[in-house]
């Protein structure tokens, strides 16, 4: 079993890397391009068979070490991969 | 007055925190590796700057959750204090001691200069050698210092009076030019609802001796060992 984590900025706290690479689209002359965020992922293996376990046990790992939850936002996707 | 330095792989300021500490206190602290499961009987722990484990996933991140950090968490419930600075700082926000999280840079540079930072409480044992309000220079370099809270979160900081420095110009005034990494409200320093804990970004150690180039920082080390001797 896998788990995909995406990690992301929390609405309304500033992403001034984010606000670079906006600035850098512009400059590359991609236009109307708003709002960019950037954010983490990460991908891991677990022993788990069972998808809702292994959501549960991922999103304890978010709350106790991958993310930072005073700004940041987590979002767990389970797939069944060899 | 006993005193511990905690070490990671990566820190880089222990040994200048140890000799700030020594300079003070008369004695050596203890220098505690982050694999060790217990501290010696301390009256203050001192978590140094550097870039603990690489700044990997977060800075402080990984520092927070390492064996010895469980003796800290442990310790300071006891009311042992705790001094942070820089990433040490980072390390006790990331360890839950601290509120808030220090993000990147607004500007994303690292920012290696002296600011000017305005002593916004002297009623703790980290600060009861300066004045209310004085005005005192030391040296940052960090990547991640933008301090950020939530609104409720900055509001209770402000209530309970646990802003401990903040970010000025030489003259004082809290600017958002004198701001160096984009801090909410200027922030350079917070301390726990005991005051007993304190983090801050700027590093006192680095301009603790006159042959340093400024001795603004001593008054913090001294403040400390005659509150805890």
């Amino acid at each position: 079993m896998k788990a995909l984590v995406h990690i992301t900025l929390k609405p309304g706290v500033l992403d001034p890397q984010g606000k670079a690479i906006e600035n850098a689209l512009t400059n590359f002359g991609f236009q109307g391009v708003n709002d960019v965020r950037q954010g983490k992922y990460i991908e891991l293996d677990l022993p788990d068979s069972d998808p809702a376990t292994a959501e549960s046990t991922v999103k304890e790992m978010c709350e106790r070490l991958l993310a930072n939850t005073v700004i940041e936002n987590y979002r767990v996707e389970i797939v069944d991969r060899a | 007055m006993k005193a511990a330095v905690i070490v990671f792989p990566g820190s880089n300021c222990d040994r200048d925190l140890t000799v700030a500490l020594a300079q003070s206190m008369g004695e050596q602290p203890a220098m505690v590796w982050h694999r060790d499961t217990t501290l010696p009987d301390v009256d203050l722990i001192a978590v140094p700057g550097g870039f603990s484990y690489g700044d990997y996933l977060r800075s402080g991140a990984m520092a927070a959750h390492s064996p010895i950090m469980k003796e800290v968490i442990r310790f300071a419930q006891r009311g042992v204090a705790v001094l942070g600075i820089c990433n040490g700082f980072q390390v006790l926000t990331e360890a839950g001691l601290l509120p808030g999280v220090l993000m990147r840079n607004q500007n994303l540079r690292f920012v290696c200069k002296d600011v000017f930072l305005r002593v916004d409480q002297n009623d703790t044992m980290f600060s009861s050698g300066y004045t209310p309000g004085q005005i005192i220079r030391i040296p940052v370099a960090h990547h991640d210092g933008n301090y950020y809270i939530d609104a409720d979160g900055h509001a209770q900081l402000e209530d309970e009076q646990r802003i401990a420095f903040r970010y000025c110009d030489e003259s004082g005034a809290i600017s958002k030019t004198a701001n160096p990494n984009g801090s909410l409200s200027n922030i350079a320093g917070v301390l726990d609802p005991s005051r007993r804990i304190l983090g801050m970004m700027p590093h006192p150690e680095r301009l603790s001796d006159p042959i340093l180039g400024g001795n603004d920082g001593r008054a913090m080390f001294d403040s400390l060992i005659s509150s805890l001797s």
